[in-house]
């Protein structure tokens, strides 16, 4: 079966979603995963965006998250106080998973979505934390999806824009943060999970064909592999619904 | 004016010579790239306003042209992107990486609190968002800066122990100030010549950000004669008494997107990242799009009824369906 790894790393996030979830997504390939979970085997998961849509039919992929692709066919249209809400409620918020991204991220799964440099002289500057600070502090659960790059599994972060499990097990009780924090990181090499005793991060899975030892090449710090084992790729009815319903002109894949 | 005037309606450049000044502290509705009141911005940018202290929460076109044209000393903001079309705003980017632009980094939920504070009219509003992270550490405007300004709090935010102890189960609390903008910039898709508004779709943090402001400009698809707003005024969300100036400007929000209306144009915004990513050919933009242009409804009749026509809403879905975006 022939599949990029970028429909790997969807329809694995996509098998993360329960149909009971309501999915917080941002742009790009968050969006994907939701819409093929939703497509695959979670049909009665709500998804919903930081900008006020809850259940959208999405019947093209949106390009942002404010995106008029979002405003249809919703079970409700506010605006960002609304989405904050259902996050920080104490019912629906503990439903939530959070689907986010970062240029850089630590092994307890901190991430860094603003500078790269000093943050007050920077070499290069993103995008900022727009709503993934206030996903990270709010939700029971999040995955986060990485590129697997030596620059971006750093030991230290640059900055810390949206937080993990901070520095351990009692990092966001400490900090005053609800619990929860990240449980796995979905990069185009592997899974990454956190240990339940120290919360740092451990090698969960590898996709076909790449060695636990490769994956350590690409970070700058070193995790447990003893448990890692093969991900299952993606079936081709997964591939067919990803490629044919969810993202035909292909602006995500 | 005064805000209870009944009829409000005035020229674009009427109403940015009014209140859109030198150095102000402005707020722009709209997000990454939905309806940004670009009208309006085009418009501060061939007025040549400079200095303007900016806050938004996720912006994107609105924010990167004003910065780009060098309209803005400080901004205060959670995102600057627009979507796949820019995953962080170009000029914003090299702007700050320059040193030409100071930046104060919040939240989403801090910066929409933060205006809802500004609307209510408390100092500051409770977040749990943030505890252990460097938006919570680091300062980007200094100390000296926030005692410089009068407008602004002298403190980014801070960390409060729960006074209610562990009421709501909750140990601390980051306190974040409220905004109070000079003015704030608003596109919808209807509004009546007293300034009540109509948002179709998402409200974002419009309604916030418009009753923070002293003063309210609204540009709008459609302007609705008489009493047409007050039927069915539950669909309104911002009333009269908050709002200064009223301007038609059909397509107000383009290039970026009208929920209802149109799209956002996608050749307009591959052709602005590719354009913004270079200095001369940021300059050759400017120069044609936005200072070679009198006005809004010029730069729509230069982008022509064939691209117009293919980015209108279907009915149906409030978007252009099939729109191809590659």
């Amino acid at each position: 079966m022939d599949y990029t790894l970028r429909e790997m790393m969807t329809v694995v996030a996509a098998r993360e979603i329960k149909n009971d979830d309501i999915v917080f997504c941002g742009t790009g390939i968050s969006m994907l995963a939701a819409m093929a979970a939703k497509s695959i085997n979670a049909p009665d998961c709500v998804i919903f965006f930081e900008t006020g849509a809850i259940d959208a039919a999405l019947e093209e992929i949106p390009m942002a998250v404010a995106d008029s692709r979002v405003m249809y066919h919703t079970a409700s249209s506010g605006g960002l106080l609304d989405a904050f809400a259902t996050m920080q409620n104490p019912t629906t918020g503990q439903k939530v998973i959070g689907i986010l991204g970062a240029a850089q991220i630590d092994i307890f799964g901190n991430l860094n979505s603003t500078v790269i440099g000093d943050y007050f002289a920077p070499k290069t500057r993103f995008s900022g934390s727009g709503g993934g600070c206030d996903v990270a502090s709010f939700v029971p659960r999040s995955m986060i999806f990485m590129q697997h790059e030596k620059r971006k599994f750093v030991k230290q972060l640059d900055y810390l824009t949206s937080p993990g499990h901070l520095d351990g097990p009692d990092g966001r009780r400490k900090a005053g943060l609800p619990a929860g924090g990240p449980e796995l990181v979905i990069t185009n090499m592997a899974v990454m999970r956190f240990d339940d005793t120290t919360k740092q991060m451990y090698l969960d899975g590898v996709y076909p064909g790449i060695e636990p030892q490769a994956v350590l090449d690409q970070m700058q710090f070193s995790v447990d592999i003893s448990r890692a084992r093969e991900v299952l790729p993606p079936s081709a009815g997964e591939l067919a619904i990803l490629r044919e319903k969810c993202d035909p002109q292909r602006l995500i894949l | 004016m005064s805000k209870l005037a009944k009829d409000k309606v005035m020229p674009l450049e009427a109403a940015v010579k009014t209140y859109v000044h030198d150095g102000c502290h402005m707020a722009i509705g709209g997000f990454t790239i939905n309806r940004n009141p670009m009208a309006a911005v085009y418009t501060i940018i061939r007025a040549g306003i400079k200095n303007l202290h900016l806050y938004v929460h996720s912006n994107g076109q609105a924010v990167d042209e004003l910065i780009g044209a060098g309209c803005v000393a400080k901004v205060e903001i959670a995102y600057g992107g627009s979507g796949k079309f820019a995953a962080t705003c170009i000029r914003f980017r090299k702007a700050i990486e320059a040193g030409l632009l100071q930046v104060e980094d919040y939240s989403n939920y801090q910066m929409t609190l933060r205006f809802l504070a500004g609307a209510m009219g408390v100092p500051f509003l409770p977040t749990r968002s943030s505890l252990g992270s460097d938006i919570v550490d680091k300062w980007g405007f200094s100390e000296g800066l926030r005692r410089s300004d009068p407008k602004l709090p002298n403190r980014k935010l801070t960390v409060l122990d729960n006074p209610f102890e562990d009421w709501g189960n909750t140990e601390k609390v980051v306190l974040v100030p409220a905004i109070t903008p000079d003015v704030t910039l608003l596109h919808v898709q209807q509004a009546d010549r007293a300034g009540n508004c109509r948002i179709d779709g998402l409200s974002f943090a419009d309604v916030e950000q418009a009753k923070a402001s002293k003063h309210l400009v609204v540009t709008c698809e459609a302007l609705m004669e008489g009493d047409a707003l007050h039927e069915n005024a539950h669909h309104n969300q911002i009333p009269f008494i908050h709002v200064d100036a009223v301007v038609h400007v059909p397509f107000g929000a383009y290039p970026t997107a009208c929920y209802q209306h149109y799209d956002y144009d996608p050749a307009y915004l591959k052709a602005y990242a590719v354009a913004a990513k270079d200095d001369e050919k940021y300059k050759d933009y400017l120069d044609t799009y936005v200072y070679g242009v009198a006005d809004h409804q010029t730069l729509i009749e230069r982008i022509g009824t064939e691209r117009m026509d293919g980015i209108k809403a279907d009915p149906r879905t409030g978007y252009a369906a099939n729109l191809d975006r590659r």
